[in-house]
């Protein structure tokens, strides 16, 4: 496959690029809706430090899908910021799962949230993440695969934490592991289309976006996560809905809403 | 040209990370390149992490000081995630800086789940801890110094990707 060097030359190809942004928007609109969810546990954490530590987390994914809607940007789109912000549910492509509210309540009205939920999620999150942009970056599309490669640098830090919670939790008391294990059960149920391309797969490797194909990259994720969690051996269903075809909940259109608040109020204001 | 580059430059050095006054933009190793054409500048920097919330203030501190340049009609600074900020990008004179407010220079190569190699800023003992990789901003972590008993930060080292060839 021939390469592509530039953000010029993939304007040139429509195929390869329409391919690019599709890839570019699954990710970033995942990275986006993951930073809202971790935004919620803002000093609900189990302890100070773990407050520390997630919302540094937190702040650097959102730094992540900033990366993401920029190159978008680059590539034609509206601009970044209105990327983020300014666009309804029903255009954006992130998973129905990593949507699902935290747990019971809201921020500010009694916020039951579930820990087991956050670390199961985030772990099995971070680590299709991973095996994404790996493959991304050793893709044939240069300005795909530098900021695949960017976000690689520093998101091995977040996988990291979130397995070492996993694996502590597996390993501590019955109630934890119970806990742990019935949102396993639920993820097996719902997180299908967090590892899909909705679709794209083929057209990600004909163009060079990705160097594997979709099923291969399913795989080896299912191949990681199984060496840490006690998970099933086929791959998960997708019970919720498929937001990589635009299928979304209430959930999503709740968490915008709050999320662009500040942006809606005042869409003029230069930040 | 190159003497106005130069002076673009020396403009460009006199920039702080805005969290660690004495510690310029340019001793972090976040300066990539200068251009100049005619009377206007380009400036193309990397940034440590995509998640700092300092890039916006950096780059508009950045703008100002060449601006000051009298014959400069215009100045403009981009971030490059082409470019690949990394450890040793730090220059001497930043990890001098760096130790004066604390904060260790980021250790060589960091595997997550091993132990830091860093040194303590304040006495240089080896024999510190980490007590959490995530700091007050994603670039640093928090880490203890049992023999001095100071809590210092350090620059966190990115990770190269095993799976790719670079
Ligand atoms: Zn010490």
């Amino acid at each position: 496959m021939t390469s592509i060097d530039t953000v010029e030359a993939l304007l040139e190809n429509n195929e390869a690029l329409q391919a690019a942004k599709t890839f570019l928007f699954q990710l970033a609109d995942d990275d986006y809706i993951t930073s809202f969810r971790g935004s919620e546990w803002l000093g609900l954490a189990p302890h100070i430090e773990e407050d520390v530590a997630f919302s540094s987390i937190t702040q650097n994914t959102m730094g992540h899908a900033v990366l993401v809607y920029q190159t978008l940007e680059a590539l034609g789109e509206a601009e970044a910021d209105k990327l983020a912000h300014a666009r309804p549910a029903g255009e954006r492509l992130s998973s129905v799962y990593l949507e699902k509210p935290n747990g019971p309540g809201t921020y500010l009205d009694e916020p039951h949230y579930d820990w087991a939920l956050a670390v199961i999620r985030l772990y099995l999150y971070e680590t299709w993440k991973k095996i994404r942009l790996q493959t991304a970056a050793r893709g044939s599309i240069r300005p795909v695969a530098a900021a695949a490669e960017k976000i690689l640098m520093e998101q091995p830090y977040h996988l990291a934490h979130w397995k070492m919670w996993a694996v502590q939790l597996l390993d501590s008391t019955p109630e934890a592991k119970e806990r742990l294990e019935e949102r396993i059960a639920e993820a097996w149920r719902e997180a299908g289309d967090m590892i899909s391309f909705g679709g794209h797969g083929q057209t990600f490797l004909e163009n060079g976006v990705t160097a594997d194909s979709e099923e291969a990259l399913q795989l080896r994720w299912l191949e990681e996560v199984r060496s840490v969690l006690p998970a099933p051996a086929e791959l998960p269903l997708k019970e919720a809905g498929d937001g990589r075809r635009k299928e979304h909940g209430s959930d999503l259109d709740q968490a915008l809403k709050t999320c662009s608040e500040v942006f809606t109020s005042d869409r003029e204001a230069v930040w | 040209m190159e003497a106005k580059k130069r002076e673009v430059l020396e403009q460009v050095k006199k920039v702080d990370d805005p969290e660690l006054p004495n510690v310029s933009v340019y001793d972090l190793g976040m300066v990539h390149e200068v251009q100049v054409e005619e009377s206007r500048a380009h400036v193309t920097m990397i940034p440590t992490f995509a998640g700092c919330p300092a890039l916006d203030f950096i780059k508009k501190n950045v703008e100002t000081a060449v601006r000051e340049l009298s014959w400069i009609t215009g100045c403009e600074v981009t971030f490059s995630f082409n470019e690949i900020w990394s450890t040793d990008s730090v220059t001497e004179e930043g990890r001098r800086q760096l130790k004066k407010h604390g904060v260790a220079p980021p250790p060589d190569e960091y595997t997550p789940g091993e132990e830091w190699q860093v040194d303590c800023p304040y006495c240089g003992s080896a024999y510190v801890s980490m007590e959490n990789v995530f700091g007050p901003t994603a670039c640093r972590s928090i880490l203890y110094c049992r023999s001095c008993r100071n809590p210092f930060e350090a620059m966190k080292p990115v990770i190269r990707d095993k799976t790719l060839a670079r």
